[in-house]
C-alpha cells in the first residue's frame, strides 16, 4: 500500500477514503509484517483511536504458514482518517479470522480493507465486520478474497453489517470473490440498515430513555464481535472502548 | 386518574379517533370493545405516545399531568404500561436486559435509587413465577422465537416488574389458548386490581372478562365511544353483535 505516488480515487482501494488526510501524513509508515510459521497460533488486535483530527494508517502484511492460524480483532473508531489494510496469504490448512467494528461520527472516515489469497488447499478464513455511523462519517469495507487455482476445498465467508444513524452518515460494503479453483465454498453477506423503530418504541414505552434504547440497541449490534478475544484484559478494553465510543455517538 | 376529552388524531392525514372522552378512575377496570377498525388499537398508540399518531384535538389528562406533553418514555415513567398486541422482537438484547434497563430508567426519572443486579432477579423471579414463565425464557433475547402466548406472558411479567398504576391492554388475550387466558388473567388482577391503580382493557371478545372483570364496558365504534355500561353490557355485546347494540 505504501507507493511513492499519492493515491487517487482511481484506485479501488482508495475509492472512498479522505485523500486530503492521506497526503498529510504521505508516504505512510510501512507495513508491520506478520509471519505465522507453520503449525502456529497468532492472535493480535488493533485498538486505532487516533486523536481526533489526525490521520492513521495501519497496513498489515500477514502470512500464515501451513497448519497455522492467525486470529485477528480490531476496532477502528479514531481520528479524521483510521484506515486498516490486511493483506493475507495462507498456506494449506491454514486460517485466517478478522473480527472487526468501525463505529464513527462526525466527519470521520474508517476504513478496513482486506485482500485474503487462499494459496493452498483446504485453508479457511472468516471476516465479521460490524460498523455504526453517525453524522457525516464514512465507513467502508472493502474486502477480497482470492481463491488459486490450486486453492481447492477452500472455505471463506465476510458477513458485513452497517448501522447508518443519520441520513448524512455513509456506508459502503464491497465484499470481493475472485476464484480460479472449482471446489471451494465462499459466501459473503452485506446489508445496511437503520435502527428499528418499532424496537425504539417499545423501549420507550418501558421506560427507556432514548439515548439508552439506542445504546442497548447498538451494543447488541456489535456483540460477539470481540466475545473470541482471548485474553480478557485485552477483551475488556476493545469492549470498554467501543461503548464508550457509541455513547458518546447517540 | 385517566381523562380523556373530546380526542380527536390522525394516521397519514386519515382521522381515526373522533372526539372519544373517556374518565377512568383509581381503583377501576374499564372494558373496550368494539368492531375491527373501530379505533381500539389507535386509541392504545396515542396514549402511548406512537410516533405517527398524531393528536390533532383534545387532551388526555393522566392524573394532573398533560399526557401529550410527554415523551413515550416519560409517560412509562409516570406509571404508564401499554400491553402490546404484537410484541415486538429485540434480537440481542435479553428480557433481563431490556427489563432492567427499562425500570432502572424509570427509577432515574423518578429520582428513586435504582435497583443492583441481585435486587432485580428477585423481582424478576417472583413476577415470573407468577405468571408461570420460566426464568430461562427471561434470559433468551426479548420475544424472539417466544410463541404468541408466551410473548402475552412475558408482558404480564413486564408489567409486574415495572409496577405502573394505569395499564393499557391491547388485545392482550388475542393468541392465548384457555389455559394461558386464565393465568395472564390471574396476572392482571394479582398485578393491577388494587385501589391505586386502574386498567384500560380493549378486546374483541368476552372471554378474557370472564377472568377480569371489568367495572365498565365501553362500546367503541367509528372513532368514538358509542355505548357505556357494566359488566352485562359485555354480554350483550357477545350475544347480540356490534351492530345491534351500535344501532339500538
Amino acid at each position: 500500500m505504501n507507493a511513492l505516488a499519492l493515491p487517487t480515487r482511481r484506485d479501488e482501494a482508495w475509492r472512498y477514503s479522505d485523500l486530503d488526510a492521506v497526503a498529510a501524513i504521505w508516504p505512510t509508515p510501512a507495513p508491520t509484517r506478520i509471519d505465522v510459521g507453520a503449525g502456529g497460533n497468532a492472535r493480535h488486535h488493533l485498538l486505532q483511536d487516533a486523536s481526533d483530527g489526525a490521520a492513521a494508517v495501519h497496513d498489515y502484511v500477514i502470512t500464515i504458514g501451513d497448519g497455522a492460524r492467525c486470529d485477528f480483532h480490531v476496532l477502528n473508531i479514531g481520528g479524521k482518517l483510521g484506515r486498516v489494510t490486511f493483506t493475507v496469504t495462507l498456506g494449506s490448512n491454514a486460517h485466517f479470522g478478522l473480527n472487526g467494528a468501525i463505529i464513527g461520527g462526525g466527519d470521520q472516515t474508517l476504513e478496513i480493507i482486506t485482500s485474503v489469497t487462499h494459496a493452498q488447499p483446504d485453508s479457511t478464513s472468516g471476516q465479521t465486520i460490524r460498523s455504526i455511523l453517525g453524522g457525516r462519517a464514512t465507513g467502508s469495507y472493502l474486502g477480497s478474497i482470492n481463491v488459486a487455482r490450486d486453492a481447492q476445498r477452500t472455505d471463506a465467508f465476510q458477513s458485513v453489517k452497517a448501522m447508518l444513524l443519520d441520513r448524512t452518515a455513509t456506508a459502503n460494503a464491497k465484499p470481493e470473490l475472485e476464484i480460479f479453483a472449482d471446489d471451494v465454498k465462499c459466501a459473503h453477506g452485506a446489508t445496511v440498515g437503520e435502527l428499528d423503530k418499532a424496537a425504539l418504541f417499545y423501549m420507550a414505552s418501558r421506560g427507556m430513555d432514548p439515548a439508552t434504547a439506542k445504546t442497548l440497541l447498538l451494543r447488541s449490534f456489535v456483540a460477539g464481535v470481540f466475545d473470541d478475544v482471548a485474553d480478557a484484559v485485552v477483551r475488556q478494553a476493545l469492549e470498554a472502548a467501543a461503548i464508550a465510543k457509541l455513547e458518546a455517538l447517540v | 386518574m385517566l381523562t380523556i376529552d373530546n380526542l380527536t388524531n390522525e394516521i397519514g392525514g386519515k382521522a381515526i379517533l373522533k372526539g372519544l372522552s373517556l374518565t377512568i378512575n383509581a381503583g377501576e377496570i374499564h372494558a373496550i370493545m368494539g368492531p375491527n377498525g373501530a379505533g381500539k388499537s389507535t386509541l392504545a398508540y396515542t396514549l402511548g405516545g406512537r410516533p405517527g399518531y398524531e393528536v390533532t384535538g383534545g387532551s388526555a389528562m393522566f392524573e394532573d399531568a398533560d399526557l401529550f406533553d410527554m415523551a413515550p418514555h416519560e409517560r412509562a415513567a409516570a406509571g404508564l404500561f401499554l400491553g402490546f398486541q404484537y410484541p415486538v422482537e429485540i434480537p440481542g438484547v435479553s428480557n433481563l436486559q431490556f427489563l432492567r434497563e427499562s425500570l432502572n430508567s424509570q427509577k432515574r426519572a423518578r429520582g428513586e435509587k435504582e435497583l443492583n443486579g441481585g435486587e432485580f432477579i428477585r423481582l424478576a423471579k417472583d413476577k415470573a413465577g407468577l405468571l408461570g414463565l420460566d426464568m430461562d425464557m427471561l434470559k433468551r433475547p426479548v420475544n424472539v422465537g417466544f410463541s404468541g402466548g408466551e410473548k402475552k406472558r412475558a408482558e404480564m411479567v413486564q408489567m409486574g416488574i415495572l409496577d405502573p398504576r394505569l395499564a393499557i391492554l391491547d388485545e392482550t388475550d388475542s393468541g392465548l389458548d384457555i389455559d394461558a387466558l386464565k393465568i395472564v388473567g390471574a396476572g392482571i388482577n394479582a398485578i393491577m386490581r388494587k385501589p391505586d391503580k386502574a386498567v384500560l382493557l380493549i378486546t374483541h371478545y368476552q372471554r378474557l372478562l370472564d377472568y377480569v372483570k371489568p367495572d365498565y364496558v365501553h362500546v367503541l365504534a367509528g372513532g368514538r365511544i358509542v355505548k357505556s355500561g357494566g359488566p352485562e353490557l359485555a354480554l350483550e355485546l357477545e350475544r347480540e353483535g356490534y351492530a345491534e347494540v351500535v344501532a339500538a
